[in-house]
Order: C-alpha cells, then sequence, then structure tokens
C-alpha cells in the first residue's frame, strides 16, 4: 500500500504509475506524484482538527499551487458531488463519522487523481455507512478512477470487481469478478427501521 | 501556499493552545521589552550628558595656570598665578579662530542681603564670560565693560543665591554687601543647573573683574595684581577648536618667555573632550545594558524552540496527512518555520509596547531621562524575528525530514 501511494520506494523491481517508472524519483518528486495522481482515504479519516471540511479538502490543491479562488470552487465542486455542500465550514469533530470519510474522499478527488487509495476506509464505520461510502467508491469507479481499496471484511470485498488476496505479505489469489455486488442497490435494500 | 495563508494556518494553530502560546511569547516580550528600556535608559544617560555639554558651551576651551619650577620645586597645576588679563587680552586680539577671551578671578565670600546670608562664589569676571559659556541673563542686565574699566560695584547673581537672599520678590534693583562693600544688583542669570560634577552652577555672584581684584578678593595674596585664576575661550566653529587650541599655545608659550625644552606654565583644556569621554562611558553602558538584555531574548528563544519541537510530535499525524496529500519537504519547513516566526513576531510587538512603557514608568518613578530610540525599537523587533528563524529552523527541519509512512502511522 505504501508503495502503491509513492510513500515508500520498492527496494527492488519497478513500480510504473500512469507509464511513469516512480522507483526512481526523489522524495520531493513522489510529494508531486501523489498530489497529482494520487488520492488517498484513511480509515481514521485524518482530517485536519479545528479546520473546516472546505478547507481540508482543499489541501491538496494549496501543495499544487492552485490560486486562492479557482481552489476554493474546485473544493465546494466535491464536497457539493458527496452532498456536503451544506456542511462545507463545519469542522471535523461537527461531522459524523461517515461524513468525515466522504470529506476525506472529497479531498482525495478534489486533484482529479488517477488512483485512488483506500486503506480500510469503512473500518470504524457503521454498516449502513460503509455500503454509502463503497455506493460512492463504485460511483467513482464507474466514471473510470482506479480504486485501489485494502480491507479484511469480506463484505467489503464483495463490492469490488477484482479481489487479489494477500496472506503474509504473498498473492493468494488473484480473482476477476465479472458482476459485484452494486452497494447502492444492497444499500436501498436495508430494511427501513435500521436506518432509525 | 501564500505566506498570507501560512501566516493564517500558523495563527489557528496557535490559538490551539493558548497558554502555552502565551507563555512561549512572554520570553520573547520579556527579551524585546527588556532590550527596548535598557537602551532608552541608556539613551537618556547620553542624552543628558550631552545637554551638559551645551550647558557648559560649545566650542569652550579654559586656559588655567599650569605647574611652574621654582628652584627645582614644581608646583602644582592651577597654583601659580602664570595667566594675566594681559594673556586674555592677547589671545582675544591675535588668535583668529577665537571669539572671545574672558578672564575670570573667583573666591568665596558671604554675601548679605537685609538679614539673610549665604555663602557663595564670587567671580570676577568681563561680559565676554557670558558669551563664551553662552550663559545670558533672565532679568534685568549684564553689567559691560564700562563696569569693568570703572571697577563699579555692580552685581549679577545666579539662580541660587537669587533664591536664597531674595526667596520670591526680584534682586534686581535690591542693594547687596559682598565683604561689607555694598553692591548694587542689576541682574539675575539664567539657570544653568548641575555641572556634570554635580555643582551648582547657578551658585555664584559674578562682579567686575576689576571690582573683584580691587575690592573683594584683594591683590595682596597675589603676586601679581594682572593675574587671573583662569581664561575661558570660546572658539567661533568646532572645526577651529584643534587649530585655536594650538594658537593658544604657541602664543602664550611665547609671551611667557618658555623655552624650547621648557614645560607648559599652564594648561588648556577642552572640556568638550572630557564630556566626550563621558559619553563614550554611557555608550559602552547602554550597549552593556543591552547586551544583558539581549540574553533574555536569546532564553525566549529557546523557548520558541522547545515548544516548536513539541508541536512537532504532537502533530506528527498531520504531518504525515499533509505529506501524503503532496506537500513538500519544503512546503513542512515553511509552515513551522513561519508559525516559529508568527510566535517571536508576535512577542517582539507585545515586547515593544511592553518596553516603551517600561522606559515611561522609569523615567517617571526613578525621576531619569530616557529615550526610546526609534532604531532601539526597529532593531529589537528585527531580532524578535530573527530569533523566531533561528529556533524554529531546526523543529521546522525536523519535522520536514519525517517519514511519512512513519508519521501517518504514529499514535
Amino acid at each position: 500500500m505504501n508503495l502503491l501511494g509513492c510513500l515508500d520506494t520498492p527496494t527492488s523491481g519497478e513500480y510504473l504509475l500512469d507509464g511513469q517508472d516512480v522507483a526512481r524519483l526523489s522524495r520531493d518528486q513522489l510529494a508531486v506524484v501523489r498530489n497529482r495522481k494520487l488520492g488517498f482515504v484513511f480509515q481514521s479519516f485524518n482530517l485536519l482538527p479545528r479546520t473546516s471540511a472546505l478547507e481540508n479538502v482543499e489541501l491538496p490543491l494549496l501543495y499544487g499551487g492552485t490560486p486562492p479562488a479557482e481552489r476554493r470552487a474546485r473544493a465546494l465542486a466535491r464536497l457539493r458531488q458527496l452532498g456536503l455542500a451544506e456542511r462545507a465550514a463545519h469542522h471535523p469533530s461537527q461531522l459524523s463519522g461517515g461524513q468525515q470519510q466522504r470529506v476525506a474522499i472529497a479531498r482525495a478527488l478534489v486533484n482529479e487523481p488517477r488512483l485512488i487509495l483506500a486503506d480500510e476506509p469503512t473500518g470504524n464505520l457503521d454498516t449502513r455507512t460503509s455500503m454509502d461510502i463503497m455506493a460512492i467508491f463504485q460511483g467513482l469507479n464507474h466514471e473510470g478512477i482506479t480504486v485501489v481499496l485494502v480491507t479484511h471484511e469480506e463484505d467489503i470485498a464483495r463490492y469490488a470487481s477484482r479481489i487479489i488476496a494477500f496472506r503474509d505479505g504473498r498473492v493468494r489469489s488473484d480473482t476477476v469478478v465479472p458482476d459485484p455486488v452494486d452497494a447502492a442497490a444492497a444499500l436501498a435494500a436495508l430494511p427501513k427501521e435500521d436506518a432509525a | 501556499m501564500t505566506l498570507w495563508a501560512g501566516m493564517r494556518s500558523a495563527l489557528r494553530a496557535l490559538r490551539v493552545n493558548k497558554l502555552r502560546t502565551a507563555l512561549t511569547m512572554l520570553g520573547i516580550i520579556i527579551g524585546v521589552s527588556a532590550v527596548i528600556a535598557m537602551v532608552s535608559v541608556g539613551a537618556g544617560a547620553q542624552g543628558r550628558i550631552a545637554e551638559q555639554i551645551r550647558s557648559m558651551g560649545s566650542n569652550l576651551i579654559v586656559i588655567v595656570p599650569g605647574s611652574q619650577t621654582s628652584g627645582g620645586f614644581r608646583y602644582g597645576l592651577g597654583s601659580q598665578q602664570t595667566l594675566t588679563e594681559d594673556d586674555a587680552r592677547a589671545i582675544g586680539v591675535e588668535v583668529p579662530a577665537v571669539e572671545v577671551a574672558a578672564p575670570t578671578v573667583r573666591g568665596s565670600a558671604q554675601v548679605v542681603y537685609g538679614n539673610s546670608n549665604w555663602s557663595t562664589v564670587i567671580q570676577g569676571v568681563t561680559p565676554d564670560y557670558l558669551v563664551a559659556r553662552e550663559w545670558s541673563v533672565r532679568n534685568g542686565r549684564m553689567f559691560g565693560q564700562e563696569d569693568v574699566d570703572s571697577a563699579a560695584k555692580v552685581a549679577v547673581v545666579g539662580q541660587t543665591v537669587a533664591e536664597q537672599l531674595f526667596g520670591d520678590s526680584d534682586p534686581v534693583g535690591q542693594t547687596i554687601r559682598i565683604k561689607k562693600v555694598p553692591f548694587a544688583l542689576v541682574g539675575v542669570l539664567e539657570a544653568k543647573g548641575q555641572s556634570s560634577f554635580g555643582q551648582d552652577q547657578d551658585d555664584l555672584v559674578m562682579i567686575p573683574l576689576t571690582t573683584a581684584k580691587k575690592k573683594v578678593l584683594g591683590t595682596t595674596v597675589q603676586s601679581n595684581p594682572r593675574a587671573v585664576r583662569d581664561i575661558s575661550v570660546r572658539v567661533r566653529d568646532a572645526s577651529l577648536m584643534a587649530e585655536a587650541q594650538e594658537q593658544m599655545r604657541s602664543l602664550l608659550r611665547q609671551r611667557h618667555h618658555l623655552q624650547a625644552g621648557q614645560d607648559d606654565d599652564f594648561s588648556v583644556r577642552v572640556l568638550a573632550d572630557i564630556f566626550a569621554a563621558q559619553e563614550e562611558s554611557a555608550r559602552v553602558m547602554t550597549m552593556l545594558l543591552a547586551a544583558i538584555a539581549s540574553v533574555s531574548l536569546l532564553v525566549g528563544g529557546i523557548g520558541i524552540m522547545n515548544i516548536m519541537l513539541v508541536s512537532v510530535t504532537e502533530r506528527t499525524r498531520e504531518i504525515g496527512l499533509r505529506m501524503a496529500v503532496g506537500a513538500r519537504g519544503r512546503d513542512i519547513l515553511a509552515q513551522f518555520l513561519v508559525e516559529a516566526v508568527t510566535l517571536s513576531i508576535a512577542g517582539g510587538l507585545v515586547g515593544i509596547v511592553l518596553g516603551v512603557g517600561t522606559s515611561a514608568t522609569i523615567a517617571s518613578l526613578a525621576q531619569w531621562t530616557t529615550e526610546v530610540s526609534p532604531e532601539a525599537v526597529a532593531l529589537a523587533f528585527a531580532f524578535s524575528g530573527l530569533v523566531g528563524v533561528f529556533f524554529g529552523f531546526y523543529p521546522a527541519q525536523k519535522a520536514s525530514r519525517l517519514d511519512p509512512i512513519e508519521a501517518l502511522r504514529y499514535e
């Protein structure tokens, strides 16, 4: 995961990201690659505390050197896309777990990355919210963004179109799922009283 | 990231821990205010000395009799009456750089008015003396050359004498007695205050030189009736001081028939030089005070470094996240550096206010002259910013070199 996220460089072998060999890049160059081509979603959200949702989403653009007005507009557009436009001024502590994770996804998306890396994004969320988040990821995947998701939960893995199982650092299986479960449909199918 | 955005995020980070921020700033506040207060006290002392130079009369040279060797016995300075009125006249006429040369005799006597009396300094002078000393008469008039020529019994008194003998009433036109000789009081001098040696310059009576010699101080003890105590010389311009000094010296040597190998039997003293030395020592004192005060600024800087290191550790995850979304090492470095500098500059600003206030308090409580110089304020402020950069750099660099993986995993 760290290798895919360009946080670490491989000791051997090569990693071609979008046709670019990132194994030989410097720390700063890796930072630029992360900024432009990758989006991170973490289990614990990792939003900046005491910072509004909007500013959290703006963060990657800040380091990308986007001018302030454009930054604001793009961040707001992403929040709207994730249904959080009214929550733009809220701080993370004022948001629910699902909302926080959606802010984190908006942040991952704001720079239009090629690849989204999600490290147990549903680990801290209840079932309903997890499905909601997975529906978002599936939607993004249908738009053509690669989503790499790490999870221990079989339920969550069902939504993926390709499942690679690791055990003790080695690939155990690599299965292409031709017709994964649709998270949005599954969410809709949940009994109503559960929502209360 | 623009500097402004950086400052804003720094301010936000600093607001999180208000007490901690305030305590850290306190170090810088104390340092800056101490530097400003100390320098203003020192500058005030320097200003006072400069004021004293002005009160002495600028471009003033005093010639006093020197030691004289008589039969192998060397007398002390000023013990001999080697200077005469004629020397003074010659200096005034023959040395072009000299504006006036005023001979003076001096003694002390009891001055009586009605039933009050006061022991004071009696100076026998010519009107030129006031020119040499840049002195003027506040009330009434100075006696003229004709009074000197006729040895008139007229007197001008200093502020202190006027107060001691007359209280609030106007002394001009009254008659005082000096050693039983009646004198008509024609004027009161402008107050001059203390000399740098702590002497009250206003505690004196001035009478014509001739009158002093004939009627008050007497000439019996003096071997030469033309002798004077000293000669006060005013030079036309400060740039001519050295030239005037040299010319007077050779003129006097010639007039006193001194051979090439013989020592001068007089001494030429440039009072401004004495004050310049005092001013220099006050300046050194100021620098010393400022240096001691800047130590506290240094300690404040260490406080900043300490708190920034704590902050970097506390915010390791934040740093990891920022790196994950694309912050380069220098972005993180800039963020923490801006934070440290914001801290120190904010402390600097409060310190300036406090320092100016402190020096005003010192001025009013201790009755000292203080002078808050804009240079000292600017310097202290710049120094506080520099302290922020210097002590903020190491923590910021530490933050920028964190491994993003480790940082993200940090609990």
